[in-house]
């Protein structure tokens, strides 16, 4: 395959960027779209000009690291990550847009590479259960009912990618934060800190300058986990009762 | 000059932490011996981290939940990315709450014997009773493992273990346990009892007065290099997999903590014991860039064929059942497909070599859920792999559902590493190597689930409590700063190291040297060895390396965020390591576990291990590049666990 | 042990147990300073309009039996509550409560739309538009129905901008207004507006209060749209009888 890039080239956090175009040539179809990149970058080496820098890491789709705009989408036409893109999803001759996520939560660090330690901060704020090592009861001194299990489960599959920001219009964190939310709420291990979590978490998502919900959906559209919008509405239900619960 | 492979034979290496009597009172015993650190005293103390994978990331949560002040690097962006977060499996756990069987002593039976008699019986005992500790922390975290309908936790057999004890979440058990250690981490950063750096990689290790206070590190956004001192330094930073150039690791998972390490004093043990994961999707050609583990647990009800007839180009529905080769039920009738890892890699190899391998290139063997399908119906078939059945078809565009999965061997774990004592300390003091960087508990062959158990038993348990003794034992260091005289020298040689790949402007890219080393350590160092091969590769590591330095390019400066700098320094230590790999391998004329001396074979081709000669951890001392390194030998004692053949027919 | 270590002892231990404890501020400043407080402002507000509009529309459709009973049930309006209420006290309790609703509505989806803007400046170079028409056009659809609300009120309730307007005669004004084409561009106009507001708005609402589920979304996004078609057709219909002479 030979395809048209069109990159966005950016030198550091301070300098303005663009997008520029390359060629590249001798794609093939297996190849994940990391490893286009990869081809690209051997050949600009090669020619002595700077490589398009990228996260990635695992290329298994679970570190979360890899965080592409591919034309428009965040993570490509496909609901799964960068790294588990392969370039059978586009055709011989094709232009493809390559953008960073864009949100001023996630500055920029360089060409595709972004800042995303808002989401560790977040994290910070309460997304853990205060648990010390060695303090640990018997691990079947608590059943958790099943469901309350898969539930759990199912937002705590989030891999921190920031997906969400970048395709959401108000460049909100609300799916990242009420996926870790809902994930530690659920559990009976996680209801002692129920309200301080909800409530420290938001805090700290608004302090970060992330937008706020207009519930439009593409974050749970872009999300390669398939985190539900519905857990944005479970997160507001916590906050809620968090907020007229809290002693003051 | 003396040529590398010339070693010589130094002073054996001794466990002197140890501690005597029964095995199942040694951790114990060895906990109340240790001297502790007064609670008041702990915020004195400064411990540094490398890498906040399960090892590094409980460890640095549990050290400051202690008190300590922790100072923790790692490359990504975030500490929540360690490549622990692929494990998809599950941990290990002598919980017995199946009934079956299980206990503490046989889940160190099992790991000693699935190790191939290559590991120190203390460190694994040790490591099969707190096994049952780390489900109750990761439970209290908040971990979502999977439950059964009563509300109590689910378990299943796991990679040719009788008995069901590994816990599990999902097929992502590695991205939950570590995500529970990055939030207990999380937690303690916003305490302020840890100092996290992301995207902070080290680069040397400081060693004054014969201790170890400190770490060179890059901060690989500005591309400054910066020193950080400390009381103790633990590597948590991995393994060495990516020696490889193509193997199941994260693409930036790297070597160059361990291998400063080693050359700054640390022994490296055991370097040749590299596991080769049997389920890993095949390459498809020469772009590839990494390979992708399947979960073993397909093993369970997939059955693995090829077809009879060499050279059977036909699709695989088209081959008739008395046509195809179950090699592994024939071979193994009693194990079958769940033969343990080594066993089942070799034996693809093998089939491969034959030419009856199938898809591109010959490379790979079917892994057919057509039977299980059959028996249990699509739907049981969908909720146990539905999320790998998926993952396969998205790399590679065929539906298992409908044809059989290709599979081929991938490297995937390192059992070698640091030496380190029972209290997981290196030969140089003060210097800590925990989970995969360390070559402790698992000897030539590592069961699966059992890398998820030995990371949090380290970080979460044992360091915790060893660490205690070197701290209370040398409280009062002289503080270090950067005016000192070996400070300086080792600034100078890491700033010296990146200048020089900057300025060579050769004309080859730092992935193609890469890519180069590790055809050839995959070729001669990988599932099956040689004499030849190896002296063979011994000649071409130097050959490679005088290149790369002769013709390697990276483009931009070292004040700037220049990944294909961050790549090239991590090569030059493979350049060194592969070459301690191979030496390694050729000294150990036998075969065990992910080991395989085609010279050390029995009639009907398994691994003969030589007890008599090679009972023995093999710790290198590194005494320059290119040059001899010293051996010190360990020796081995089996009390409980008599070393047998391992038999799996 | 000596009582200065102690104290150290356990400042230690604090410190390693420490997690947000500060005071919280008030319910009702948790909830201003919050984007998903801020929302639930919306939410509250946007329903008592809803509710008012539901009625309003039923009261409109009055029209169609004739100016008689159209201009009773207008004084009716003013005298509902009676003998309890004064004149008209009804009525001005029920716009204070709407000035209320709008005003705290403007101002949290104002403050909230210039966070949202400001988390998100950049573009993607390559154009999406990906939500519903109805979620895009939410913030211009606020702004039109703003608008639309000035002009209404200066036209039917204050007459200001209504040349012949008569006190007293709703029916004639009504008639009157929809009898330029002007009038009846912007009323309709505003209506569709409505009706798409109405559309993702109430279903937001319910998503922001928390009441929405998986089982219980369908039904939600149903309701949504009979509201809007209802509100929509219920309002046009007036000016649409009035053009065909069906009222005059």
């Amino acid at each position: 395959m030979k395809l048209t890039l069109r990159v966005w080239r950016q030198r550091n956090a301070d300098a303005d960027g663009t997008m520029s175009t390359y060629e590249v040539d001798g794609i093939s179809p297996d190849m994940s779209f990391l490893e286009m990149l990869d081809t690209l970058n051997e050949e600009l080496i090669v020619k002595g000009e700077d490589p398009v820098a990228f996260d990635h890491d695992c290329r298994e789709g679970i570190c979360g690291a890899c965080s592409l705009v591919i034309n428009g989408d965040a993570h490509g036409p496909e609901r799964t990550t960068t790294c588990q893109l392969h370039m059978r999803s586009f055709k011989d001759g094709d232009t493809i847009d390559v953008e960073p996520w864009r949100a001023s939560a996630f500055p920029v660090i360089k060409d595709l590479v972004v800042d995303r330690s808002a989401f560790d901060r977040i994290i910070q704020a309460g997304g853990y259960i205060t648990a010390p090592t060695g303090a640990a009861p018997e691990a079947h001194a608590t059943p958790v009912p099943k469901p309350d299990a898969d539930l759990a489960f199912e937002h705590a599959e989030c891999i921190g990618c920031g997906a969400c920001v970048a395709a959401c219009p108000n460049g909100a964190a609300m799916l990242f934060t009420s996926a870790k939310i809902n994930h530690l709420n659920v559990l009976p291990q996680g209801a002692p800190e129920r309200e301080t979590r909800v409530l420290d978490m938001v805090e700290q998502m608004d302090e970060e300058g992330f937008g706020g919900c207009t519930l439009a959906g593409e974050c749970a559209t872009a999300c390669p986990k398939g985190i539900p919008l519905m857990s944005i509405t479970s997160m507001n239900k916590e906050w809620l009762r968090a907020a007229r619960k809290v002693k003051r | 000059m003396t040529s590398y492979a010339d070693y010589v034979t130094g002073e054996p290496v001794v466990d002197a932490k140890a501690p005597s009597g029964p095995v199942h009172e040694r951790w114990d015993k060895r906990r109340f011996e240790a001297k502790l650190v007064n609670p008041a005293n702990r915020r004195k103390h400064t411990v540094i981290v490398v890498g906040t994978g399960l090892a590094g990331g409980s460890a640095g949560a549990t050290l400051a939940e202690q008190g300590y002040h922790v100072v923790q690097f790692c490359y990504q962006d975030s500490p929540r990315r360690a490549h622990s977060i692929a494990a998809q499996g599950g941990i290990n756990a002598a919980k017995n709450y199946r009934n079956d069987g299980d206990s503490v002593h046989r889940l160190f039976y099992d790991t000693v014997k699935g190790g191939d008699f290559r590991a120190r019986e203390s460190n694994v005992h040790r490591l099969a009773q707190i096994s049952v500790e780390i489900i109750d922390q990761c439970v209290a975290q908040g971990v979502p493992f999977a439950r059964e309908y009563g509300g109590l936790l689910d378990t299943r057999s796991f990679g040719g273990v009788q008995v069901s004890r590994t816990f599990y979440a999902r097929g992502q058990t590695g991205q939950q346990l570590l995500l529970g250690a990055y939030q207990a981490l999380s937690r303690q950063i916003a305490a302020g009892n840890v100092e996290m750096h992301p995207r902070t990689e080290m680069l040397d290790l400081i060693v004054v007065d014969g201790r170890a206070r400190g770490i060179v590190a890059r901060d690989l956004v500005t591309g400054r290099i910066d020193t950080y001192f400390a009381d103790a330094v633990v590597l948590a930073s991995g393994g060495y997999g990516n020696v490889f150039y193509l193997s199941t690791n994260a693409m930036n998972s790297n070597a160059t903590a361990v291998w400063r390490a080693h050359r700054r004093g640390a022994y490296f043990a055991n370097p040749c014991f590299t596991q080769i994961h049997p389920t890993c999707i095949p390459r498809t050609g020469d772009h590839q860039s990494k390979l992708t583990l399947m979960s073993e647990s397909l093993r369970n009800d997939g059955r693995i064929w090829v077809p009879r007839a060499k050279g059977d180009r036909r699709p695989p529905n088209e081959i008739p059942e008395d046509e195809r080769d179950y090699y592994l039920e024939r071979i193994y009738p009693s194990f079958g497909n769940l033969v343990p890892r080594d066993i089942a890699s070799r034996a693809a190899k093998n089939v491969c070599d034959e030419g009856r391998g199938v898809g591109p290139g010959g490379q790979g063997v079917y892994l057919d859920f057509a039977d299980a399908i059959a028996r249990m119906g699509r739907k049981a078939v969908e909720a146990r792999y539905g999320n790998l059945f998926d993952m396969y078809q998205r790399i590679t565009d065929e539906d298992p559902y409908e044809v059989p999965m290709r599979i081929y061997p991938a490297v995937h774990y390192t059992m070698g590493g640091l030496w380190v004592d029972y209290d997981l300390q290196t030969t140089v003091p003060g210097l800590f190597a925990i989970g995969e960087a360390n070559f402790s508990d698992h000897g030539a062959n590592r069961l699966g689930a059992s890398a998820l158990m030995q990371g949090l038993a380290d970080g979460y348990f044992v360091l915790p409590s060893t660490i205690n003794d070197y701290l209370a034992r040398n409280p009062h260091h002289e503080a270090v700063t950067d005016e000192h005289p070996v400070v300086q020298e080792v600034l100078a040689d890491t700033q010296d190291r990146l200048n020089l790949l900057l300025s060579v402007d050769g004309d080859r890219t730092p992935d193609s040297f890469h890519r180069e080393v590790g055809e050839l350590m995959w070729e001669l160092c990988g599932m099956a060895r040689t004499d030849s091969g190896l002296r063979k590769a011994l000649e071409r590591i130097p050959q490679i390396r005088e290149e790369f330095w002769r013709r390697i390019k990276v483009p931009g400066t070292g004040e700037e965020f220049n990944q294909s700098l961050e790549k090239a320094n991590r090569i030059v230590d493979y350049l060194e390591l592969a070459e301690l790999m191979c030496l390694d391998a050729l000294h150990r004329e036998e075969s065990c576990g992910g080991h395989f001396r085609e010279e050390s074979q029995t009639p009907d081709g398994e691994a003969a291990r030589k007890d008599e000669e090679f009972s023995y951890a093999a710790a290198w001392e590194f005494t320059g590049t290119g040059a001899a390194p010293v051996l010190h030998k360990e020796d081995l004692v089996f009390e409980y666990v008599h070393p047998t053949q391992r038999s799996y027919a | 042990m000596s009582w200065t270590d102690q104290l150290c002892v356990r400042s230690v231990l604090c410190m390693a147990l420490a997690t947000r404890t500060d005071r919280r501020p008030s319910f009702a400043r948790t909830v201003w300073d919050s984007t998903v407080g801020k929302k639930t402002v919306m939410a509250v507000s946007g329903l008592i309009m809803l509710l008012y509009l539901v009625v309003h529309m039923i009261g409109n459709l009055k029209i169609f039996f004739g100016a008689g009973e159209f201009d009773h049930y207008a004084h009716w309006l003013r005298t509902v509550g009676e003998p309890f209420m004064h004149y008209e006290w009804t009525l001005w309790l029920v716009r204070v409560v709407l000035v209320a609703a709008v005003v705290a509505h403007a101002v949290s989806a104002y403050q909230l739309s210039r966070r949202d803007i400001r988390a998100r400046p950049g573009k993607y170079a390559h154009r999406k538009a990906r939500a519903s028409y109805a979620t895009r056009t939410m913030r211009w659809g606020g702004i039109i129905l703003g608008l639309f609300i000035v002009w209404h009120i200066l036209d039917l309730t204050t007459g200001t901008v209504h040349p012949g307007f008569r006190h007293g005669h709703p029916y004639r004004n009504v008639v009157d207004t929809f009898s330029t084409w002007y009038g009846n561009v912007v009323y309709i106009v505003a209506m569709l507006a409505l009706g798409l507001h109405v559309r993702h708005g109430f279903w937001s609402a319910a998503q922001t209060l928390g009441v929405g589920s998986r089982t219980r979304d369908r039904a939600l996004k149903t309701l949504a749209n009979v509201l809007a078609l209802l509100l929509t057709v219920g309002f046009i219909a007036v000016p649409v009888a009035v053009m065909t002479g069906v009222v005059s």
